[in-house]
């Protein structure tokens, strides 16, 4: 019985330990380890990416969207301009927030570091990361008063940059160009539905959305608009493209809403 | 237009591993020989066509949810406890194919070898004798269907059959997850596994001996002197009216809460007291079950978890009896048990991991109402001495994972009653050590089927256990073909 007793007490002071110790790190504080990224790629990745991670991995053929080719070291969710390396921490968020419309699950469940590895040993099958130096991440203003006015302003500029030709009108990725989209391997990309999710591809926030507005999709046919928004414009923007989603309830909809709804776009943009 | 069926290249790791003549155990002759038979065996698999339905689901291979299969490591127990959706927004069946059917089996023929130390036969003087016997042998198969019904609402439906053929409802519910779109607020009706992070469901051994958890499922072995030596009423038996199991699935309500991450993990069941029995055979009491667990990150080591269990049952003592219409003897009727007395089951754990090594340490407390122990009516007097047993379990289980193919697994377990039925039995009387060693390969892995060759040693050694009152030991020599497809 005192062993048990014994034993019964450590295990208690491990468990006060661990939780003491083991506060969840930040990702920013994390050093990739290649060796024991190497050796989990194959558990939780290659199955899809493949084992040279150029995204043909055995389960290759039944996905669509197909997975992402890691050699050509293009990127679709960063946080840097359009042509540049993504940081690892963009890598890390991906990985962490998997793809709300393809195969690829969200990862929050590993534990920091071994996505911070995986992230490490997946960058090597790119020469570019060799070579370059990730991108300086874009810098995102303070988000603007989420107005009738604001997303007036970004119902215009959807038009004026002919959105919806590849997203609809309403929304909903069905534009008159969405059939003849493809990425930069040539594969059929149909354009985001924002009517379906509840997320956007590279994350739920309103500076997610602005980010990739600023930034865009590298490999697929949304292009980066930083060199025709204004930060202003990209607000609005943002704010417009949220009343689109219709299966969350976000401020942007209450706004129009309290305005009189769809009605009230129609009326001349300030 | 119907699907055309399509063929699978050989998986490419394994390839390149053939390319490079480098296999997880190359040392010596025999174990190098056996394992390129059952490699070309694997490859030659790989060839046959196939419509892998995980793939369809989930497009993951079944290393990314198991450690080795059928143990969940933190991503499947995350995925499990989301309702068997990766969070994503392609979980519902609306955007699977109609093709897809969420079915799997699991069969495992074996060779075993099985020895007891004290068996009791005709033939022998002392009444015991050594036996030992060996052979070729099938185990019951399992028909798993699982899946989800609509974006957050899972089931799963596990018809089981034992070596001979004859089925049960090993395990069937529904579950309403994330509801109010909250990872917080599960609920799950039917037949299931009790929410254990310590599943025997999925243990690693398959043996006789080493197939269960002793700490989960061990029961007071009752001194048969000291019984027989005891003053008894008309109606005792002196057998344990419960065959209660922790490990065993249980019928009822289960409220689950967890974390985004399932960092945090925290349930609630409400149980119908009859060791998930089917058709309501006992009583019309409840039992309760409890659990929690916290895992946190330590940088350099990964994942570490630590939790708790209580599980407080009832078990009726009595019932009303019906005498057969042909005569003989009374026999109770099925739901009119009454004079419930409880029993209760508490424990520890922590899985502590360290890179390849895993180290998991359980403790549990038990106790029972000497009324269950001994089959005493709860109207009856008690025998003088008896007292409510209880005991202490320990288990330390070990898991070194060498790779994804190759696992080695080691576990001790003891159980040391504190305190015997009858004061006169000696204190160690009925206490309990099992030790197993096993190791899996699995010499492929891609979503839709899996293989692994399952060798094991077991050894349990009980004192008093055999009819003479003699100690006993058990042991088990197994080789399992263990394939799930």
């Amino acid at each position: 019985m005192k062993v048990f007793r014994g034993m019964s007490v450590g295990v208690i002071a491990l468990g006060a330990v661990l939780c003491v110790a083991g506060q969840q790190p930040q990702k920013a504080k994390l050093s990739g380890n290649f060796a024991n990224g190497k050796e989990q790629f194959p558990r939780y990745c290659n199955g899809c990416h493949g084992v040279r991670g150029d995204g043909k991995g055995t389960l290759a053929p039944y996905l669509d969207p197909k997975p992402r080719d890691y050699t050509m070291g293009i990127f679709k969710c960063r946080s840097t301009p359009t042509g540049a390396l993504p940081t690892d921490e963009d890598i890390y968020d991906t990985m962490t927030r998997g793809f709300v419309t393809a195969a690829m699950p969200p990862w929050a469940s590993l534990p920091p570091q071994l996505r911070m590895d995986i992230v490490v040993y997946l960058k090597g099958f790119s020469p570019r990361f060799a070579h370059e130096a990730p991108g300086i991440p874009i810098t995102i203003p303070g988000e603007t008063a989420i107005t009738i006015d604001s997303i007036k302003r970004g119902s215009g500029l959807y038009k004026k940059l002919e959105c919806a030709k590849c997203h609809g009108a309403s929304g909903h990725g069905n534009g008159p160009d969405a059939p003849t989209l493809v990425n930069i391997k040539h594969e059929p990309l149909p354009p985001y539905d924002f009517t379906a999710t509840e997320r956007f591809k590279c994350g739920v926030t309103n500076r997610d959305l602005y980010r990739t507005f600023m930034t865009g999709m590298d490999g697929s046919p949304m292009v980066s608009y930083a060199d025709k928004l204004t930060p202003d414009d990209a607000w609005d923007l943002v704010h417009y493209v949220r009343t689109l989603q219709t299966t969350r309830k976000s401020e942007e909809n209450r706004v129009l809403e309290t305005a009189g709804g769809e009605k009230s776009l129609n009326a001349a943009h300030p | 237009m119907p699907r055309q069926a399509i063929t699978i290249s050989p998986d490419e790791e394994l390839s390149a591993r053939i390319k490079r003549g480098r296999f997880p155990l190359r040392r010596g002759r025999f174990c190098a020989t056996a394992m390129a038979i059952l490699l070309l065996l694997a490859a030659e698999s790989q060839t046959a066509s196939a419509i892998p339905a995980f793939a369809k689901k989930t497009g993951l291979r079944c290393s990314a949810c198991h450690e080795a299969w059928p143990k969940l490591n933190a991503f499947g127990q995350n995925f499990r406890d989301n309702g068997y959706q990766i969070g994503n927004e392609r979980d519902s069946p609306r955007y699977i194919s109609p093709l897809y059917w969420p079915a799997g089996v699991r069969y495992t023929p074996q060779w075993h070898r099985e020895r007891n130390s004290a068996q009791a036969t005709n033939q022998s003087a002392s009444g015991v004798q050594p036996l030992s016997t060996q052979g070729f042998d099938l185990s019951g198969i399992d028909l798993w269907t699982a899946g989800i019904l609509e974006k957050n609402i899972s089931f799963l439906v596990l018809p089981s059959s034992d070596e001979y053929g004859n089925f049960h409802f090993e395990s069937g519910w529904v579950r309403f997850d994330n509801l109010h779109q909250k990872p917080w607020l599960n609920v799950k009706a039917g037949k299931f596994e009790l929410d254990e992070m310590i599943s025997e469901k999925r243990m690693l051994t398959l043996s006789q001996v080493g197939g269960i958890y002793q700490i989960y499922h061990y029961l007071p072995l009752v001194d048969p002197q000291a019984f027989a030596a005891s003053t008894q009423a008309a109606g005792e038996t002196g057998v344990s009216t419960t065959g209660f199991g922790l490990g065993d699935n249980q019928l009822g309500l289960e409220f689950a809460s967890h974390s985004h991450d399932d960092y945090t993990r925290f349930s609630a069941a409400l149980l119908t007291s009859s060791d998930g029995n089917v058709n309501l055979p006992t009583s019309k009491a409840y039992d309760t079950f409890l659990a929690a667990s916290r895992q946190i990150n330590i940088n350099s080591l990964g994942p570490e978890t630590f939790g708790a269990f209580s599980y407080i049952g009832q078990s009726p003592t009595r019932y009303l009896t019906q005498t057969p219409s042909g005569g003989g003897a009374p026999v109770n009727i099925a739901g009119s048990g009454y004079g419930n007395k409880t029993f209760t089951r508490t424990g520890g754990f922590v899985m502590f991991s360290a890179k390849k090594l895993d180290v998991v340490p359980m403790f549990t407390h038990a106790t029972e109402s000497v009324n269950i122990a001994l089959g005493i009516p709860s109207n009856d007097t008690l025998p003088a001495g008896v007292r409510n047993p209880s005991w202490n379990g320990r288990m330390l289980e070990l898991y070194y994972t060498q790779n994804l193919q190759f696992i080695v697994i080691a576990r001790y377990e003891d159980i040391r009653n504190s305190r015997q039925i009858f004061a006169s039995s000696a204190g160690n009387f009925g206490d309990m050590d099992v030790e197993t060693i096993a190791f899996r390969w699995m010499p492929f892995m891609h979503s839709r089927a899996g293989l692994a060759i399952a060798p094991e040693y077991s050894k349990s050694h009980q004192i008093g256990a055999s009819a003479i009152g003699s100690n006993q030991t058990l042991t088990s020599a197994f080789i399992g073909l263990d394939f799930a497809f």
